[in-house]
């Protein structure tokens, strides 16, 4: 009995999971062939044409990018979960709900409305304009970008810090208190340490989005503006050549799985999840 | 000579309308064990939490060693605290654990070690220095929450119900172990618990609070015979309450007669409050009692049966190493000095 009930997911996950993966192998590794019977023949060259200095450079300016926007997450979210758990339940449940509210809202949307702020004729610059100082560029640069990451992901930072900061056991809090620890200390040997299984899903849950994204850096970084999510983009729906933009995409995994390792092997230390993986 | 630490003086905590502590005033002696008990929501733990120092009276004082300590934060007062879940830090293991407040003193690393596996042999676990937390049972792990706050040698140790997540055997166990812990260590423990018996066995004082107030404070052999009122005698142990009325000095009436008593000093005809013990009521032949009933129930209880008698006017509680038949009539007797006269409360 036990073992059917697994199989509608098995299924699902096969359809849906494991067979696109493959196929996105199968374009990586191959590419178009005439000669051959299937069209398309085994290849490293796909690998070798990324190895090329224009596509490293994107591929280490997404990491970059996304390392900078995961730290400024955790610099602005991990105090506001600290001010957020420490409130009464009731401004606690307020904040979170603000904090939610703009995720039901469409991304496109929500992405737009910076170029509407930050343009040549957008609110800020109107307001130098008005008090008469000269405008500036603010839309179509790393800032840009950077700043739609984090406003975009920073939800999925606070959160899960949150989350663990609230399940803290306040009588450890007091017995650290009591020993003689002032709140330097205390937040540095007991509560820093117990959070980070919710740093590392926060990490995690804004540096997959972020390195990945293609939406943010087209509107926000501009039409010349090069992620590796753009080339993605660019691969399949432009240049049509899914073989090679197959092969991004497993360069990107491999970047993220990478990313993931290390935060594991934190995490395997500490021995207890709130964590994500 | 003035032989206490701690002195609590017309202590009051409010929070918002709610009043927790109505006037406590209290002296703990050194080197005592001094238990508060009462039912939760009796204000033990707030008052355990004033003097710890996580907490500030709204009213009132607290001295220590003489010297008025209202405002020393916890850190500052040489005294710890031991909590209820055992709060160890579960990222530490052992000796990180108990080394924690000698690390911030900053103590030379060669006595931290030492005063760790001396604190460690204490409590009977030596050699568990590089255990990780979460592979102690849970004894072991208050035993060590235990050490870490005894290692800073503290004048007072305040216990708040530290074994009321442990099983009943461990905590039996545990209830002789503290006590042996606290005379080895010659220091004063403020101990916090609901469970009557567990005070009875380690304290050397015991205070019984309900509703923010004191009710009693004396030894467990004053507190079991002879308790104050109403609320005492029925929160400790089993007992028969009953009205009775002081006709005069050493005689008093209830279940309509007369009985003598070994209490004096009430008015002549005062409505007082009448505490027997179940196994002070004596059972013998229906012609030998001072009262006449029948056997109404038996329940094996271990070491004697449980039994209820009704007689005329009321149920007795009783109990005897010897079982009598369910519906046979037996007579009771009552000694003087087992009859607990007492004052009457207002309401």
């Amino acid at each position: 009995m036990k073992k059917f009930t697994s199989y509608p997911y098995i299924i699902w996950s096969v359809i849906f999971i494991i067979f696109p993966l493959l196929l996105v192998l199968l374009y990586g590794i191959t590419i178009p062939s005439k000669t051959s019977f299937f069209g398309f023949k085994l290849s490293i060259e796909n690998f070798q044409r990324f190895c090329e200095p224009i596509y490293l450079r994107v591929l280490w300016k997404s990491v970059w990018l996304a390392i900078l926007s995961t730290l400024i997450c955790l610099i602005i979210g991990y105090p506001f979960s600290m001010i957020l758990a420490k409130s009464s339940l009731k401004r606690r449940n307020k904040f979170v709900l603000l904090i939610v509210i703009p995720m039901w809202m469409n991304f496109l949307l929500r992405t737009y409305s910076w170029m509407t702020i930050l343009g040549k004729n957008g609110i800020i610059n109107n307001f130098l304009r008005i008090i008469g100082l000269p405008a500036l560029d603010l839309l179509y640069n790393d800032g840009a970008v950077i700043l739609g990451m984090v406003y975009n992901f920073l939800p999925f930072m606070i959160l899960p810090i949150y989350t663990v900061l609230t399940k803290m056991n306040r009588n450890i809090l007091e017995v650290a208190e009591d020993l003689g620890a002032n709140r330097f200390v205390i937040f540095s040997k007991i509560v820093f340490p117990l959070s980070l299984p919710g740093v590392i899903s926060g990490i995690t849950m804004v540096f997959m989005p972020a390195v990945s994204t293609f939406v943010i850096s087209k509107l926000l970084g501009g039409g010349q503006y090069w992620l590796i999510g753009n080339l993605v983009e660019e691969q399949f729906l432009r240049i049509n050549d899914w073989h090679f933009g197959s092969a991004i995409a497993l360069i990107l995994m491999i970047v993220i799985l990478f990313a993931m390792a290390i935060m594991n092997k934190y995490e395997d230390k500490e021995d207890r999840g709130v964590g994500l993986w | 000579m003035n032989n206490n630490i701690i002195r609590l003086e017309n202590l009051q905590k409010i929070y918002g309308d709610v009043q927790v502590l109505k006037n406590i005033n209290l002296n703990i002696r050194k080197n005592e064990f001094l238990t508060l008990l009462g039912p939760s929501g009796c204000g033990k733990t707030t008052t355990l939490r004033i003097i710890g120092g996580f907490e500030k009276a709204t009213i009132g004082n607290i001295y220590f060693n003489g010297k008025k300590i209202n405002d020393l934060p916890p850190y500052k007062r040489q005294i710890n605290t031991v909590f209820q879940k055992y709060a160890l830090f579960p990222h530490m293991n052992v000796f990180e654990n108990i080394a924690f407040g000698l690390k911030i003193k900053k103590l030379p690393n060669k006595d931290i070690k030492k005063k760790v596996s001396e604190i460690l042999d204490l409590v009977g676990l030596e050699g568990y220095e590089n255990r990780k937390v979460d592979s102690l049972s849970g004894g072991q792990q208050q035993r060590i929450a235990i050490a870490r706050a005894l290692v800073n040698k503290p004048k007072v140790l305040l216990l708040d119900e530290p074994l009321g997540a442990l099983d009943l055997k461990l905590r039996k166990e545990m209830q002789l172990e503290l006590k042996n812990i606290q005379r080895e260590v010659g220091i004063t423990f403020v101990y916090v618990t609901h469970d009557q018996e567990e005070a009875l066995t380690m304290s050397d004082t015991i205070i019984v609070m309900d509703n923010g107030e004191i009710q009693q404070k004396g030894s467990p052999v004053d507190i079991y015979n002879e308790p104050s009122n109403r609320f005492v005698a029925k929160f400790i142990g089993e007992s028969n309450i009953i009205d009775g009325i002081m006709i005069e000095d050493y005689v008093v009436e209830f279940a309509g007669k007369k009985f003598k008593s070994v209490d004096k000093g009430f008015k002549n005809n005062e409505d007082v409050d009448i505490v027997i013990r179940p196994e002070d009521i004596k059972l013998v032949s229906e012609e030998e009692g001072m009262l006449v009933g029948n056997v109404d129930s038996v329940i094996f209880k271990g070491v004697h049966y449980e039994m209820i008698i009704k007689e005329e006017n009321r149920e007795w509680l009783v109990h005897n190493t010897l079982k009598k038949e369910i519906g046979s009539k037996v007579g009771i007797i009552i000694y003087p000095e087992d009859i607990h006269v007492m004052k009457k409360e207002r309401n």
